[in-house]
């Protein structure tokens, strides 16, 4: 075993529907539609979508789930993974440049800041769909530090696996984390 | 030899990488290979000397991750002398018969700087200082920073290696396909910086193959005046079977280094996948090849975290907006410490072409030093342009210039002996082009030749402090015309013989020339279209300022600088006014009113901000706040409590709202300030770096007229406590996204009740529920901004 690799990965396009629905809208109002048209015109270029992964071998012990050299404790993950012997752990983000438009909005214009964050949301959220499904349509749903009863804390061990800020450029706070805040980092089985 | 000496007439081999052949060795993935140096030093000391019996001339010593962040005091300062006497052992035992270096290898901290992560710039510095301090102890020749993919962090590393020790200081950055840093850098911004603070060598290393690095290698070439290095990858990892193998073996790897090395890379050497049979291949391949002398590139170039602006391409428009001289609105925001709207005439100038911002916030009653870098910061948060740091206070130009991400422009030194003093050592330090005025002593030179004059004095000076004149950017002084009718003119001469008899660029802070006449405008367009053509690089200007950006486009369209005259064109449209908009009438009160709260209602910013400005000739502001845009946001805020506004469209009434606020305040900027009610102290806790949900519960209740003082994120308790105090505020808002900061937040709701008694504190964020706010003795829970306005209301 030595070190994650690259996947080449490009989400699907951007579901307008979708990203309202994260900025909390429900019904449809020209004004904000026009307005994320504009967030979308200034974002897409802004993203750099990558990935990094390992496949490792799996082997669940009651509440153990032995992937790797890693030991993760977790009744909701060994739940989700039975039946698998084997495991995909990811890291993906969009890098800096959503982060960065999120942030000088803030200052200058929440009601854009707002769209560009459900934008970044949406399309972290497209990018770990188009990975695994890439992966084959055999998997189980996708599972992260936090979810459940598997600490938050398992992030920093994920991460070392991962090397994911020599890979991809994501890293980790202090208080757990990531950033650019528009990213993901989780496990998924490979059913037999 | 030292290693410099090597370097000015040798091709320079490093070594190749060390993590995968110490993963061959047993390492296992998630294992710190530093600690390899104490506990499996002979595996270490094999890989160096089989790197030196291939043929390098420097090995980095297995310390590229021997930080503080990792590592104890005592564990690292161990660590770090293990690596070296590791590399010297086996530099010791090699037979090769080259000249041998030991680098001390320093990585990226894994930590991201502020404002993308939550690493202080200085705590960065910190920690690289301490590593660089024991290598200098335990006996490194070099010092290399590798694989950084950050800027900011980049820049950290290099500061803290010059400020700790003399040795040669190697800058190596990890680009990826796009040719850019994570974080956005081009190569010609990096090497601006770089080459700026003192860097010995620049280059680029990991992430890739020889080949997919060679453009990068080339733009280095072309922009570096220092050699530059390249360590590139064994191509790609992919999985074989079991195992991790990479796809460019030894052979592609040295022709493909050493096609570069012809083009003039000085340094080579390998990292992720190559080993000592790589190295052996290189040095084998590229031992006839031709030494390429290292040359001068004289360019002029100031940049910023992405991108690199270089002088003499065409004009460089300096936007001149973030100044509160004559600006009463403007000194107003920086007295009450606002930065959004500072913040905000950065972005629009940006909007507007600017390629530069001039940043003053110059005012008697001020803390300068700490106003300008805070400035500088958030101003980097929300523009990418370079700045130009503009003060007249040394201190405050340091604390600007050590925070500045990138190579800025300094704004300025003269031909005084104390301002020479003062500025140069900071250039010659932190890296930056520098404004230089042509005025000294006795004041301004009546002509041309007494301008030059100082202009040379300045350049000799400069060059004592080993700052070369092409970051020497000479402002000879746009004096008023309405004073004397020869000062355009000899301004005009001014600009064109230092241009051509000294080769430095130019720049004029243009509108100087018209003070004291009408139209103003006029004269300043016509007056930088003659100074452009008299060979002026730049202008410090108002991009609002129609001629001066007709000038601009025109000027290039006829120099043949805009291909297809494309950038003319698209900018002409704005010149021709729209047929409705001449034609419609002014609206009347009666029309205008209605229009307002409609536009606050529906969300249009612009035509809020323009119907207020119209009301203002007539109605009293109080009136307008209090009979139009009150009841609008009300209309709104009650739409959302009913849920038949949602948050997207809340926002945007909002923000229509606070653009009609914002005329009423400039317009009553100086007069007497409405009380607003409050203070009201907002917080993203300690920990926490999500401030969106803040910021829109800030917007509104500035809408609703309290006085907001915003602490922004990861906030300490002891520091909202403290502000609490120092306020007396009645209401603390804090905002937690993350359950792993929601005991930050129970910390300083137990501080407050504790020292500040009076203080009710409100709390949201995604993950609270009333009966978390209740168990952590928060007074009230709010699950939207709109619900924060309301318990405002009931308090104050």
């Amino acid at each position: 075993m030595s070190g994650s690799l690259i996947a080449k990965i490009e989400p699907s396009a951007v579901n307008p529907a979708e990203v309202l629905r994260y900025a909390g809208s429900k019904g449809a109002d020209p004004a904000v539609e026009e307005l994320l048209k504009e967030c979308i015109a200034e974002a897409q270029r802004e993203f750099s979508y990558r990935v990094c992964y390992c496949c490792l071998p799996l082997q669940i012990d009651g509440k153990d789930c032995r992937i790797g050299s890693l030991c993760l404790r977790s009744k909701a993950l060994a739940k989700t993974l039975s039946g698998c012997s084997e495991v995909i752990l990811f890291g993906a983000t969009l890098g800096v440049g959503i982060d960065r438009l999120i942030g000088k909005y803030l200052r200058i214009s929440p009601a854009k800041a707002l769209l560009m964050d459900a934008l970044g949301t949406e399309r972290i959220e497209a990018l770990c769909d188009a990975f695994c499904k890439s992966q084959g349509c055999k998997i189980t749903p996708r599972f992260s530090a936090g979810y459940g009863d598997l600490p938050l804390a398992v992030q920093s061990d994920l991460f070392a696996l991962l090397q994911c800020e020599k890979k991809i450029g994501l890293c980790m706070t202090d208080g757990l984390m990531m950033s650019p805040s528009k990213s993901v980092t989780a496990i998924f089985g490979i059913k037999e | 030899m030292t290693f410099l000496e090597f370097l000015k007439t040798n091709h320079v081999f490093f070594d190749g990488g060390m993590g995968t052949l110490l993963q061959a060795k047993g390492l296992q993935a998630g294992e710190l290979p530093e600690r390899w140096n104490l506990s499996h030093p002979q595996i270490v000391q094999e890989i160096h000397r089989a790197y030196y019996d291939a043929g390098s001339n420097v090995v980095t010593a297995n310390t590229f991750g021997a930080n503080a962040l990792k590592f104890s005091a005592e564990e690292l300062d161990f660590i770090v002398r293990a690596a070296m006497e590791n590399a010297r052992l086996a530099q010791a035992q090699s037979g090769g018969d080259q000249p041998k270096f030991i680098a001390l290898d320093i990585g990226p901290l894994g930590k991201l700087l502020k404002p993308l992560g939550d690493l202080e710039f200085e705590d960065a510095v910190e920690l690289f200082a301490k590593t660089v301090r024991l290598g200098v102890k335990y006996g490194a020749d070099l010092i290399l920073i590798e694989t950084m993919n950050d800027c900011y962090e980049t820049k950290a590393a290099l500061l803290a290696a010059k400020e700790n020790s003399t040795l040669p200081v190697l800058v190596s950055n990890a680009y990826g396909e796009d040719g850019k840093l994570m974080t956005g850098a081009t190569p010609a911004a990096m090497v601006a910086m770089l080459e700026g603070m003192g860097a010995d060598a620049i280059g680029a290393n990991c992430s890739l193959g020889p080949k997919q690095l060679s453009s990068v290698v080339e733009e280095l070439l072309e922009c570096a005046s220092v050699p530059v290095l390249m360590q590139a990858n064994a191509g790609l990892p992919k999985l074989d079977g079991e195992t991790t193998v990479f796809d460019v073996k030894e052979k592609d790897f040295a022709e493909e280094t050493a096609a570069l090395m012809q083009k003039g890379l000085r340094i080579a050497g390998g990292c992720c996948g190559t080993t000592p049979s790589y190295i052996k291949e290189l040095a084998e391949t590229a031992k006839n090849i031709e030494i390429k002398p290292i040359s001068a590139k004289n360019r002029t170039v100031v940049s910023s975290y992405t991108h690199a602006v270089e002088f003499g391409k065409g004009p460089i428009l300096i936007g001149e907006r973030i100044n509160p001289t004559g600006k009463k609105r403007f000194k107003q925001a920086l007295v009450d410490g606002d930065m959004d709207y500072l913040l905000g005439e950065g972005v629009a100038q940006q909007e507007k072409g600017a390629h530069l911002l001039d940043v003053n916030v110059g005012l008697p009653e001020i803390d300068e030093p700490k106003m300008l870098k805070a400035a500088v910061c958030e101003l980097q948060a929300v523009s990418n342009l370079p700045l130009q740091i503009d003060t007249a206070d040394p201190k405050a130009m340091e604390c600007a210039l050590r925070c500045y991400n990138g190579k800025a422009l300094i704004n300025s030194v003269n031909g005084k002996k104390e301002s020479m003093d003062a500025i140069f050592p900071l250039v010659k330090k932190y890296g930056g082009a520098v404004i230089a005025l042509t005025l000294d002593e006795d004041g301004i030179p009546a002509t041309a030749e007494g301008r030059l004059a100082i202009a040379k004095r300045i350049m000799d000076t400069a060059a004592a402090y080993g700052i070369d004149k092409k970051d020497l950017i000479f402002d000879p002084l746009a004096m008023t015309v309405s004073a004397d009718q020869n000062a355009a003119k000899v301004t005009l001469e001014a600009v064109y013989r230092i241009r051509t008899e000294l080769g430095c660029h130019t720049s004029l802070g243009v509108s100087n020339v018209s003070f004291g006449l009408p139209n103003r405008d006029a004269i300043n367009g016509v007056f930088f279209a003659m100074a452009l053509q008299n060979g002026l690089s730049a202008a410090i200007m108002n991009p609002y300022s129609a001629e001066m950006m007709k000038t601009y486009y025109a000027y290039r369209a006829l120099k043949g600088l805009d291909e297809n005259c494309a950038d003319y064109i698209a900018s002409a449209e704005q010149w021709i006014p729209a047929a409705e908009a001449v034609a419609a009438p002014a609206k009347t009160q009666e029309e205008a009113r209605p229009a307002l709260q409609q536009a606050i209602i529906k969300g249009f910013k612009d035509k809020a901000a323009q119907l207020t400005k119209d009301l203002l000739c007539s109605v009293a502001p109080l009136d307008l706040v209090n009979k139009e845009i009150i009841p609008a946001l009300n209309i709104v805020g009650e739409g959302f409590e009913k849920k038949t506004v949602y948050l997207p469209q809340l926002l945007m009434s909002a923000e229509a709202a606070k653009a009609a606020f914002e005329e009423i305040k400039g317009f009553m900027a100086g007069g007497e300030k409405a009380a607003g009610k409050g203070p009201i102290i907002l917080a993203t806790v300690q920990g926490d770096i999500h401030d969106i949900g803040k910021n829109i519960v800030k917007l509104l209740l500035e809408n609703y007229g309290f006085d907001v003082v915003d602490l922004g994120k990861d906030v300490p308790p002891q520091v909202v406590l403290e502000r609490a105090i120092a306020l007396q505020a009645k209401i603390v808002g804090l905002s937690a996204l993350m359950t792993t900061t929601v005991p930050a937040m129970e910390e300083t709701i137990h501080l407050l009740k504790e020292q500040a008694p009076w203080c009710k504190t409100v709390v949201g964020g995604a993950v609270l529920t009333k009966e978390y706010a209740e168990k952590m003795n928060a007074d009230f829970y709010a699950k939207d901004a709109m619900e924060t306005v309301r318990f405002a209301e009931t308090v104050l």
